[in-house]
C-alpha cells in the first residue's frame, strides 16, 4: 500500500450553503468551459434566428424598430429553453445527482449554485449579444439599453424556472416535449414584462415599471424556486 | 470515534404494486460487512437505496448510532459513502478533477499528493490526467477504488462493487475493504462474488 489509511469517521459537519453553492457553481462553470459546444448552439441559435427575421419582413424601419424588441425577447427565451435539459439530464444519467443528493453539502446550496452556473453560461451571454442583435433592427440607444437591462433581469428568473421545470421532468419519458409545455407557459410573464420593457421605452415611456415588475419576479423566483427544485430532485432519485 | 454502528427496523419498500421486500432488519457494526444476496429484480439495489437515503420506505427506520437517519441526516450523510450502478464520473473531466471533485462535495479535504498516490495505487498513475471518456469501463471502475481509500466515511454502501473489474482490480477492492473494516468500518454490499474478508453475515432478500 502506497497510501495511509484515511483516519476513519468524518467529523459530522453539516457543511454550509455558501460550500454547497461555490462546488457546483465551479464544477459546472469548468464543464461547460470544458464541452463548450452546448453554449455556443444556445449561442448560434439566438444570434441565427434573431437576424432571420429582418430578412424575412424585409427592410423597412419601422417595422422593425416595432417588432425588434419583442422578437429579440423571444428569441433569447427559445435560446433559454433549448438550453434546460443540459442542465440536470447528464448528471441524472452518470450518477453524479445521487451522489449530490446523498452529500453533506445542504442541497438548496449546490441546486442554486448550478442555476447560477446555467445562468452564466447561457443567459449572460444572450444579454451581452442583445444589444449587437438589436442593431439590426435599428433600436436606439436607450431601447437597446432597456432590452439588455430587462434580459440581465429576466434571463436569470428563466433559468430559475426552467431548473425547477426540468427537475420534474427528471427520468420522464418524452421528458424534452414535457418540458415545453411544463416550461413556455410559465415563461409568459417574463416575456410580456421584458419585451414590455423595451417597447416602453421606445414610444417614449419609461421602461422603469416594467424593470421593477421583473425585479420583484427574480426576487419571488430566488427565494421560491431553489426549494422546489429540490423537492423536485428527490421526487427523481426515489 | 464511538465504534459506528448501522441498523435498520422493518424496512418495506414496494414499487408500484410489487412488493419489493418488508420487514427487513439487519444490524452492522464496526469491522463488519454485510452480503446483500438474492436474485435479480429482489430488490437489492433498492434496498441499498432506502438505506442510503435516495429512496422513501414504505416502513421502517435506519439507525446510525443508534439515531434515526430520517430525524437528522448530517452526521449519517458524512459518513456514508454510496456507490450504486452509475458510477458518478464526468467524462470531460480527468479522473483526477473527478475525485477531487467527488471528495470536495463530501466536504473531504485531501491534498493532491494523496490524489496522486491513490490513483498510483489502483494503476491510473499515467492515465489520471486523461479525460474520463478514454478510460475504459474497468478503468472507471478504478476511479471508484480509489475513490472508496481516500474517503474516510465509516459506512459504505456498495452495489455490485466488482462489476468490469479484473482478478487484480478485484483483489485491490479486497485489500481496501481489508484496511477499512480494519480501521472500524462497515460495509454493506450487494454482491454475488465471495470477497477475501468474509462477510459477517449474509442476508437473503426477496424469498
Amino acid at each position: 500500500m502506497n497510501v495511509a489509511a484515511a483516519p476513519m469517521g468524518a467529523s459530522p459537519h453539516p457543511g454550509s450553503f455558501a460550500a454547497g453553492f461555490a462546488w457546483s457553481f465551479s464544477r459546472d462553470l469548468k464543464l461547460s468551459v470544458r464541452h463548450p459546444g452546448e453554449t455556443m448552439l444556445v449561442i448560434a441559435f439566438f444570434v441565427l434566428v434573431a437576424s432571420l427575421f429582418p430578412l424575412g419582413v424585409g427592410a423597412e424601419p419601422q417595422l422593425l424598430q416595432r417588432i425588434g424588441p419583442g422578437v429579440i425577447w423571444v428569441c433569447a427565451l427559445l435560446a433559454a429553453f433549448l438550453s434546460l435539459p443540459g442542465m440536470f439530464a447528464s448528471d441524472y444519467a452518470d450518477g453524479s445527482l445521487e451522489q449530490m443528493t446523498l452529500s453533506p453539502l445542504p442541497m438548496p446550496g449546490w441546486a442554486s449554485g448550478k442555476i447560477a452556473a446555467h445562468w452564466v453560461a447561457t443567459g449572460l451571454p444572450l444579454t451581452v449579444l442583445s444589444p449587437l442583435l438589436g442593431l439590426q433592427y435599428g433600436l436606439t440607444a436607450d431601447t437597446l439599453l432597456a432590452l439588455a437591462c430587462a434580459l440581465a433581469i429576466g434571463t436569470p428568473v428563466l433559468s430559475l424556472l426552467g431548473a425547477a421545470c426540468t427537475a420534474l421532468a427528471l427520468g420522464a419519458r418524452g421528458g424534452g416535449m414535457l418540458l415545453a409545455l411544463l416550461a413556455l407557459p410559465l415563461f409568459v410573464p417574463v416575456l410580456v414584462f421584458g419585451a414590455g420593457a423595451a417597447e416602453a421605452q421606445a414610444s417614449g415611456l419609461s421602461a422603469a415599471p416594467h424593470l421593477s415588475i421583473l425585479g420583484a419576479g427574480l426576487i419571488l423566483a430566488v427565494m421560491g424556486l431553489p426549494p422546489a427544485v429540490c423537492a423536485a430532485v428527490r421526487i427523481a432519485m426515489d | 470515534m464511538s465504534a459506528a454502528r448501522l441498523s435498520a427496523r422493518g424496512l418495506a419498500c414496494s414499487r408500484g404494486l410489487a412488493r419489493l421486500f418488508r420487514d427487513v432488519s439487519f444490524e452492522v457494526g464496526a469491522g463488519e460487512w454485510l452480503a446483500l444476496r438474492g436474485a435479480n429484480g429482489s430488490g437489492k439495489t433498492t434496498l441499498l437505496r432506502c438505506v442510503a437515503g435516495l429512496t422513501r420506505v414504505d416502513a421502517g427506520e435506519v439507525f446510525w448510532d443508534g439515531e434515526s437517519t430520517r430525524a437528522d441526516s448530517g452526521a449519517f450523510r458524512a459518513n456514508l459513502l454510496y456507490a450504486g450502478h452509475l458510477p458518478g464520473i464526468k467524462d470531460d473531466l480527468s479522473a483526477e478533477e473527478n475525485l477531487q471533485g467527488s471528495l470536495a462535495l463530501r466536504g473531504v479535504a485531501v491534498s493532491t499528493k494523496a490524489i496522486e498516490g491513490a490513483l498510483a495505487e489502483v494503476g491510473l498513475a499515467k492515465r489520471r490526467r486523461l479525460p474520463a471518456r478514454r478510460l475504459s469501463a474497468g478503468q472507471r471502475r478504478r476511479i471508484g477504488l480509489a475513490r472508496l481509500a481516500l474517503d474516510p466515511a465509516a459506512f459504505w454502501a456498495l452495489d455490485e462493487p466488482l462489476t468490469a473489474l479484473d482478478d487484480e482490480g478485484q483483489r485491490l477492492f479486497g485489500r481496501l475493504l481489508e484496511r477499512h473494516l480494519a480501521a472500524g468500518g462497515l460495509a454493506l454490499m450487494a454482491t454475488h462474488h465471495d470477497l477475501a474478508p468474509a462477510p459477517a453475515r449474509v442476508m437473503r432478500i426477496g424469498e
